[in-house]
């Protein structure tokens, strides 16, 4: 007996929304068999993870905190994986972006600086993910060099360069040689939406992004532009698109909203630069972009979704004592039936009980 | 013993993963496969071996258990991108993530502990020799072992008659396929044999190299032996060459920090990545023009039709 | 009916009974029927979409099939791969080559034999062999950097080195010139007369009534009829082969005097690509109302042409291509659309189309450029106009309103792209292979089509490898060479020989030939 796909004439629409839920569903299953492993009541443990953070209003604000960098970097990926080009350092782009932002914070700490100073970062962040993502994009339009190993590679410079910082020129002078700079003055903070909640602006910022991605993707030539590139470049060439442009604009975009992402963070919820501020939200955002299909709403609830699983494997750690490693895990059992399943939209899976298949004989 | 002969050494010791690993991705990718995940499959290696190798006492049975967890990883791989036709990066994305994550989950319980690391090869009179002798055959078993391995490749790709069908099938699947090879068979083998390299690799850090465990250890080795295929055009000659060189490059800014030239720590840390990335934007540049050297069908999925 | 003229002298070697093959509910072999007698050549003579490929396969082990049996001398057989088809003794030559690009020749060939083979039993093979039937190869050489008649010399004396007692050659000629062709014709009745059994596919009837000793005719998948090919005329073959009478295409009238429309002026062109042709000195004018077709086996440079043409590729100066009096050498495809220019490149999905896109938005791929678009948003109503309004003027079938490219038959989408250029009046085409590929009916379309557009006044510039097709709708044919393109001679005058010649680069021989035609 074997498996044996069938391409589809067309794309199935039916196994294009069950996908990721399938996906879902068989990830918890395994899930299920892992917690039984670890000596823990399954049902109990699904419950700790996904249930219990929707019970109170807190983990529930701290959900849509967590999924504000996951949802904008995830929305930046989404359009470079369209048009076929793997940026995977959007964890680089989110350092680097909180840094230069951050720069404007540390140079203004203590003046009397006005509410010029949060935008300056804000826009500073975002251009420098731009920067930071052009690079290897750069080095693959003019050079042909893999966008995938230097876009990662940058991620270990920039995470050094962050560590550089805050132990020696940005380090809080009165932070008890702790690696991290000063809390960020007032000015320089990302404002909440609710007085004495974490959840601030960042959430309607991520939102509106959502909203123009939708839009951009799929409502203009642009759009349409990136699509195409991806899809079937010769066809993109055919028809009077340049990829190289495309590869370093959605380079571009992807970095800046990661950079954009970073200084949020950082001016945001965390308050301060200090190395480790990001629990890999690049890497997740890759898995959030495919749990998404590469769709701007589909993104917004996937990044919901695993945003509650960092809530949630951080409640579990504490009440069940499971390693944190746990959630990294579950994430990477996710992507993987995530993509395993959106074989069921290209294929159909036929099982073969009779006579050896061709492929299998020499 | 000289500093030269102690930085000889040191430049084997920190390449020797690296040739391990990208041995077993050099055959992957010869056989028109692209598994981004040797990260994880390497961290997978060093988590495994390590605890098979304290929980036995014995670096063999540890060594073998990071080759199995490897090729366990290379099997998930294998069935999504061979089986299901997934999309080879995507897929090997996800393979770095998991392993990551489960490597923490199983190392967890371990790390902190000590082992015995793995014995180096003693020859009287020989190993005693001046300067050779303790490059020459003072080695641990890994050390020859990626010798030997990337030699062994080097002959199977260019003299035995599989090695010309594994590179026809990277060449063109379709071909191979009319021919009669059983292409996804082949890769499916192939795929494991990096397993199983990058698994060693892994065993190599956490049993001989360090010797112990932590989350993470192998610190973007396992991109940087992707790196090292690139480089070396997927010759395996140039391959031994390139990770000797990046070994080198690794304890150079090693002993460069320990000699304290006022540099920042950090931007010797960082060369390895940026040496990386120069090595590759270079090595691109210099091939556009002849044309890349890639194997035709690397990273297309490949359906068979009945 | 015409089977039992031929009466089996013997056993035949490979008998097909009732092989049945589905994919899906699509039957693409309906209980074909057919005996292979040592000693013959067999046509199997049949339309794009026939079922021959298919047959073929099942006969060399690559697919099995649903239903029926394989006979070898008599005896049931299963074939479970080419190896074991190959071990009985079935040799085959593909169409698009199994090849590998960057092996050498000697290793294509070892790759095809059994593993133990020892790589010196190998060359000394190769040597016996390319003596033998006079098919000259260079072992040690990439394949890449050799020409299509080279490569299929590779495949044939690959299928050759295991002394096959039945080989298959699956439309052998349609990468080759005509005298090439001969040159074939000849390795194949030295072979026959060595007591092989040949199973020749082709759709080309002259081909088959000329070599073939059987023709067995496929139709949709079902068997039509087993014939005695010399003993029918084309006519009756086509009939039986197509189904129905296909109306005979009708020629405009040549645009004498018209203005010319595309002027290319000294093109020369570098290739982007380093196993690309380079582009020498073209020369070319097609005037408004005319047809101008450009011969030449594959790999001549076609591709290279039709992408500096287009714009894919951009000239060296502004005035080496010149679009109705503009000089658009350096203008980008979009830009010469707007001047009026439609391109339609050969290939239909993954070039002309993304497969996997909707048909509308396979029509904003092209439209885009000249309307479809409102300040950068996109106007889903006119691209579905553009999808409704070619389906109607070329009857494409399809299943609904407005499916993926990929899901449309070759024909109905070949209909489609060009119709989605035609449909906006273009001053000037470019089209390669318009029908390749393509069943009888939607190619009759496409070429009225055509000529239809240059009666209203346009310059088409059609590239194609179909001789026939050339002589048929074009004014004048010229002949692409390594990149240079012969003078454009009438088509009425042309003959099928001294094109040939041209074809294959005996330009000196060709001239002789011209002369002595024209004295």
């Amino acid at each position: 007996m074997r498996l044996v796909l069938e391409p589809r004439a067309e794309r199935s629409v039916a196994a294009a929304i069950a996908s990721p839920l399938i996906a879902v569903g068989l990830t918890l299953l395994v899930m299920s068999v892992l917690f039984a492993l670890l000596g823990k009541n399954p049902l109990n443990a699904l419950a700790v993870y996904f249930l219990h953070p929707l019970t109170d209003s807190y983990s529930l604000q701290e959900t849509a905190v967590k999924a504000t960098p996951l949802v904008m970097i995830a929305i930046g990926l989404s359009l470079c994986y369209l048009a076929n080009v793997w940026n995977i350092g959007a964890e680089g782009q989110f350092v680097i972006g909180a840094i230069a932002g951050s720069y404007i914070a540390v140079k203004t700490q203590g003046t009397d600086a006005g509410a010029w100073v949060l935008p300056a970062m804000l826009l500073l962040g975002a251009v420098a993910g731009a920067l930071y993502a052009l690079l290897p994009a750069i080095g693959k339009v003019r050079f042909g060099a893999s966008e995938i190993l230097t876009s990662l590679m940058l991620v270990y410079v920039a995470d050094l360069l962050l560590d550089y910082l805050v132990r020696g020129p940005w380090r809080d002078p009165h932070g008890y040689n702790f690696p991290t700079t000063a809390e960020f003055d007032p000015v320089a903070t990302v404002p909440t939406l609710i007085e004495g909640s974490r959840l601030h602006i960042g959430a309607l910022i991520a939102l509106l992004v959502v909203a123009i991605a939708w839009t951009v993707l799929g409502r203009t030539i642009k759009g349409f532009e990136i699509r195409v590139v991806g899809a079937a470049p010769k066809a993109a060439r055919f028809a009077g698109f340049n990829s190289d442009h495309l590869v370093l604009l959605t380079f571009a975009v992807s970095g800046a909203l990661a950079g954009l992402a970073g200084i949020i963070e950082v001016a945001g919820p965390v308050g301060h630069l200090q190395p480790g501020f990001s629990p890999g939200y690049g890497f997740t955002a890759i898995i959030v972009a495919f749990l998404g299909r590469l769709n701007p709403i589909g993104i917004l609830i996937a990044g919901l979704f695993l945003a509650l699983t960092f809530i949630g494997g951080e409640q579990a750690q504490i009440s069940l004592k499971v390693p944190l490693d746990l959630t990294k895990v579950f994430q990477g059992i996710l992507l993987f039936f995530v993509l395993a399943c959106d074989s069921l939209i290209l294929y159909r899976i036929r099982i073969l009980t009779s006579r050896r298949a061709a492929d299998g004989v020499a | 013993m000289g500093l030269l002969e102690a930085i000889i050494l040191s430049v084997i010791a920190a390449s020797t993963p690296l040739l391990l690993a990208a041995s077993g991705e050099l055959v992957v990718e010869r056989a028109g496969v692209l598994n981004l995940g040797v990260e994880g499959m390497m961290i997978m290696g060093a988590a495994c071996g390590f605890a098979a190798a304290y929980l036995t006492e014995s670096t063999l049975l540890g060594t073998l258990a990071g080759i199995l967890a490897g090729m366990l990883m290379a099997a998930v791989f294998a069935a999504l991108t061979l089986g299901l036709a997934v999309n080879q990066v995507a897929t090997g994305l996800a393979l770095t993530i998991f392993g990551l994550g489960l490597s923490g989950l199983i190392g967890a319980g371990f790390v902190g502990q000590k082992i015995t690391p793995a014995p180096q090869l003693f020859i009287p009179v020989l190993t005693d020799l001046p300067f050779i002798g303790r490059i020459l055959f003072g080695q641990d078993a890994f050390v020859y072992a990626s010798i030997v391995l990337v030699a062994g490749i080097w002959w199977f790709l260019y003299s035995t008659r599989r090695g010309l069908v594994l590179r026809a099938i990277g060449d063109n699947h379709g071909s191979a396929h009319a021919l009669g090879y059983p292409v996804l068979w082949l890769r499916t083998l192939a795929v494991l044999f990096g397993g199983a390299c990058a698994g060693l690799a892994g065993a190599y850090l956490s049993l001989a190299y360090t010797p112990f465990f932590i989350a993470g250890m192998t610190a973007g080795r396992g991109w940087i032996a992707l790196a090292l295929v690139v480089f070396a055009s997927w010759r395996p000659g140039r391959l031994a060459a390139g990770a000797y060189l990046f070994g080198a490059v690794t304890i150079l800014q090693l002993h460069a920090q320990g000699a304290g030239l006022g540099i920042p720590p950090q931007l010797m840390s960082s060369l390895p990545y940026l040496a990386t990335i120069i090595v590759l934007v270079i090595i691109s540049r210099v091939r556009g023009a002849a044309g890349s050297a890639a194997p035709a069908s690397l990273g297309l999925a490949f359906v068979p039709d009945r | 009916m015409l089977d039992q003229m031929q009466t089996p002298a013997a056993q035949p070697l490979l008998q097909a009974i009732g092989i049945t093959k589905l994919y899906g509910t699509f039957v693409a072999n309906d209980h074909i029927d057919l005996d292979l007698h040592p000693a013959q050549i067999h046509a199997l003579l049949g339309e794009n979409g026939a079922g021959k490929s298919t047959f073929v396969k099942i006969a060399y082990g690559l697919i099995q099939p649903n239903a029926g049996e394989l006979r070898w001398l008599g005896r049931k057989t299963v074939l479970a791969g080419p190896a074991q088809a190959r071990a009985l003794g079935i040799g085959m030559v593909f169409q698009h080559f199994s090849l590998f690009e960057n092996l050498t020749v000697a290793e294509n060939i070892a790759l095809g034999l059994p593993p133990d083979e020892s790589f010196a039993k190998v060359s000394a093979g190769i040597a016996e062999i390319s003596r033998r039937y006079g098919l000259p190869l260079e072992p040690r050489r990439d394949v890449w950097r050799l020409s299509v008649g080279e490569r299929q010399r590779i495949e044939i004396v690959r299928a050759l080195m295991q002394s096959p007692r039945l080989l298959i050659l699956d439309e052998p000629t349609s990468v080759l010139t005509p005298q090439e062709a001969d040159q074939l014709f000849v390795v194949l009745e030295s072979l026959k007369a060595e007591g092989r059994a040949i199973l020749y596919i082709s759709h080309k009837l002259d081909e088959v009534k000329r070599l073939c000793d059987t023709a067995t005719i496929l139709r949709g998948g079902k068997k039509v009829a087993t014939c005695d090919p010399r003993r029918e005329t084309a006519a009756s073959l086509a009939r039986m082969m197509v189904g129905t009478e296909i109306g005979e295409v009708k020629s405009g009238a040549a645009g004498q005097g018209a203005a010319v429309r595309l002027v290319v002026r000294d093109l020369s062109l570098v290739p982007d690509d380093p196993h690309g042709i380079r582009l020498d000195r073209i020369r070319l004018d097609v005037r408004g109302g005319e047809i101008l077709g450009i011969a030449g086996v594959a790999g001549n440079g076609q591709d290279e042409l039709f992408a500096a043409l287009s714009g894919e590729r951009l000239a060296d100066s502004d005035g080496d291509i010149v679009i109705d009096g503009h000089a658009a050498g350096r203008l980008s495809i979009t830009k010469r659309r707007r001047l009026g220019a439609a391109f339609v490149p050969e290939e239909r999905l993954g070039h002309a189309t993304a497969p996997r896109m909707t048909l509308s938005d396979n029509a904003l791929l092209t439209g885009h450029a000249v309307g479809m678009t409102h300040d950068g948003f996109i106007d889903r109503t006119a691209a579905l106009n553009v999808v409704d309004r070619a389906t109607k003027t070329f009857d494409i079938r399809k299943a609904k309103r407005d499916p993926e490219a990929v899901s449309l038959s070759g024909g109905n989408l070949q209909k489609f792209v060009v119709g989605r250029e035609i449909l906006r009046e273009p001053g000037v085409l470019v089209v390669s292979q318009p029908t390749w590929g393509v069943d009888a009916g939607a190619a009759a379309v496409i070429r009225q089509a055509l000529i239809d557009l240059a009666a209203r006044g346009a310059a088409v510039l059609v590239i194609s490898q179909d001789l026939d097709e050339l002589l048929e709708i074009t004014d004048r044919i010229a002949v692409v060479f390594t990149g240079r393109l012969s003078p454009a001679i009438d088509s009425k005058a042309a003959d099928r020989e001294h094109l040939g010649l041209l074809m294959g680069g005996s330009t000196a021989q060709a001239q002789e030939l011209g002369h002595a035609v024209g004295a």
